[in-house]
Order: C-alpha cells, then sequence, then structure tokens
C-alpha cells in the first residue's frame, strides 16, 4: 500500500502529541517529590538548603523520562525519519 | 506544503544546526558546523578567563581584588561540591569535574548571548558521556579487580549479568540524553516564541530565558557532574 507525504506528515504530527503525553509522568513525580521537600523543610527548617538541593537533583533525574518523550516528538516534526 | 501550521509563515524559526564548511576525509563527506564554530568561541571563552585567572593567582595578594576574588570564590565553591560527595577521592577528580562544570555551564548559557547552546547538539553531550563512562570502567577495573567487575555483573545470579551489562552501558546514553534534551527544548522552545510571536515578543521572554537558559542550564550542569561524581565514586568503593 501507498501513503504519500501528506498523510505521512500527518501521522508523525500525531504521533508527536502522543509522545510529549509521557509529560504526565515527570509531573506527578516532581510535584510528590516538592510536596515532600515541603514536608521536610517544614519539620526541619534548618535543613532547607541540603533538602532543596536533594530535590532539585532528584527531580532533574525523574525529569529524564519525560525529555525521552519530547526528543521523540521532536524527531517525527522535524527530522522527519518517516518520510521516504 | 510541507509541515503544515507549525512551519506555515514561520521561515524565520530557526533552531537547527547549519553546515558552515563541507571538506572530504577518507571518502567521507563531513561538515564543520555551527556547533564547532560556538564551541570554539566558548573554548576561546573560558581559555581567555584561564589565562586571566592564572596571571592573577601568580600575583595573588594577600588581600584579594575583585578578579583574584571571584576566582577563588569559583576554585572554592568547586572544591566545596567535589569534597561534599567524593570525600577522600576528591582530590583525583577535581581537575576533571571543575573541567566540566565550567564548560557545561558556559556552554548551557551561551544560549543568552545568541549562541545556538554547543550541549543542544547530540555529538557534544554523547562525548562528554562517552569520556564518563571511560573514567567509570577504567576506575572499576582499577579499584575493584577483574574479579571484582565480574562479581558485580553477576550480582543476585549470573543469569543476570546481560541486564548489568544494559545498565552500565546506559549509563552514558542516559547522562548525555539528559543534557542534550534540557537544552535542546529551552532552545527550540525559545526559537518558537521568537518565531510565532516575533511581533509581540519584545522584553517579557527575558523571564523565559532566566528560566530555560540560566535556571535550567545551571541544574542540568549539576546534576551531570553529581551524577559523574557519584558513578565514579560506585566505582571506586564497589
Amino acid at each position: 500500500m501507498e501513503f504519500n507525504s501528506n498523510f505521512i506528515l500527518g501521522c508523525s504530527a500525531i504521533g508527536a502529541g502522543l509522545a510529549v503525553i509521557a509529560g504526565i509522568g515527570p509531573g506527578v513525580g516532581q510535584g510528590i517529590a516538592a510536596g515532600h521537600a515541603a514536608a521536610a523543610v517544614g519539620r526541619n527548617p534548618g535543613a532547607k538548603s541540603d533538602v532543596t538541593s536533594t530535590m532539585l537533583l532528584g527531580q532533574a533525574v525523574a525529569e529524564t523520562t519525560g525529555l525521552y518523550g519530547l526528543l521523540v516528538a521532536m524527531l517525527l516534526l522535524f527530522v522527519k525519519p518517516l518520510l521516504p | 506544503m510541507g509541515a503544515g501550521i507549525l512551519l506555515s509563515g514561520a521561515d524565520d524559526i530557526d533552531f537547527m544546526i547549519h553546515g558552515v564548511f563541507q571538506y572530504e576525509l577518507f571518502g567521507q563527506k563531513l561538515w564543520i558546523t555551527t556547533t564547532h564554530v560556538c564551541l570554539f568561541i566558548v573554548m576561546a571563552v573560558i581559555i581567555i578567563f584561564c589565562l586571566c585567572a592564572n596571571r592573577a593567582v601568580k600575583r595573588a595578594t594577600e588581600v584579594p581584588g575583585a578578579f583574584q576574588n571571584v576566582v577563588e570564590l569559583v576554585v572554592e565553591m568547586l572544591d566545596n561540591m567535589i569534597k561534599g560527595v567524593m570525600g577522600k577521592n576528591a582530590t583525583a577528580f577535581a581537575n576533571y569535574i571543575g573541567t566540566l562544570f565550567i564548560f557545561i555551564l558556559i556552554s548551557n548559557i551561551s544560549g543568552l548571548m545568541g549562541l545556538r547552546a554547543p550541549t543542544a547538539d547530540y555529538g557534544v553531550t554523547f562525548a562528554l558521556g562517552l569520556i564518563t563512562f571511560t573514567l567509570i570502567t577504567f576506575n572499576k577495573f582499577k579499584y575493584q579487580k577483574v574479579s571484582g567487575v565480574i562479581k558485580g555483573l553477576c550480582d543476585p545470579w549470573p543469569i543476570w549479568a546481560p541486564i548489568n551489562v544494559i545498565g552500565d552501558v546506559a549509563v552514558p546514553i542516559s547522562l548525555s540524553l539528559r543534557l542534550f534534551a534540557n537544552v535542546l527544548s529551552g532552545t527550540v522552545m525559545m526559537a518558537l516564541l521568537y518565531g510565532l510571536l516575533g511581533f509581540i515578543a519584545t522584553g517579557w521572554p527575558a523571564a523565559l530565558h532566566v528560566y530555560f537558559d540560566l535556571f535550567s542550564g545551571a541544574i542540568q550542569t549539576y546534576v551531570f557532574c553529581m551524577l559523574t561524581m557519584t558513578y565514579i565514586n560506585n566505582a571506586i568503593e564497589g
């Protein structure tokens, strides 16, 4: 079966949109991390800087999976690997 | 026709890497790209700063002047960060981690100066990831010996070995992809903003620059160095 390039581009755009749904996971995860960090600072305000740096490190690592989704979307939209 | 609505009417959206000069090596067509140019500018900035710092430190005074103060601040901050994570191994790796930190930081915030950040090219970040991977593997073999490495591979049971190998190989890939994707997302966001909202994008995108270039860049630099140090420490201590 033959598809023309517009059809492939349209499907690529839909796929890119679906790929960035991966952002939900890191969003929830970062929110949980921030919530726990806030609770930790509330319990022990003296450790604020330590808690903040640990939280930022963890969040930046957790962000990776979302960024993979973004990367797939970027590839589909701008590199267009599916076009013949 | 082409990419449709996203790129229609926005010919000035530009965040791709462009070739500047083409040459041929061993029958391969290779390009000098904008990444190389930006990389050389970043390198020049760092080297000039280092030469000035070297001069300032050689003529160091008891009461530091303004520039000597800045240099001391930078070195002290890096030393404290590395010592905090690596402990007694800090002295051996302070050079590498410090270089890495300064290079990635300047690269990331070079987006502010109108360059295309060199770290938004997978070739650059993957090379950094590979250097880290080499360091990890070398130190693993140096401190744990071959028997320790094999024992580490067969951690719960020998049948786990392929999964452990994949886990080891994934380290440089995930390290470099994390940095690359973060910087690239910032670059793309700003390019789309300026391309699509060109006529109303005056002044207020500065706040976004602070987030995407400064904050995100600094955090990712910190994360890259932190993870590198943690992995090397794990390799040394087994």
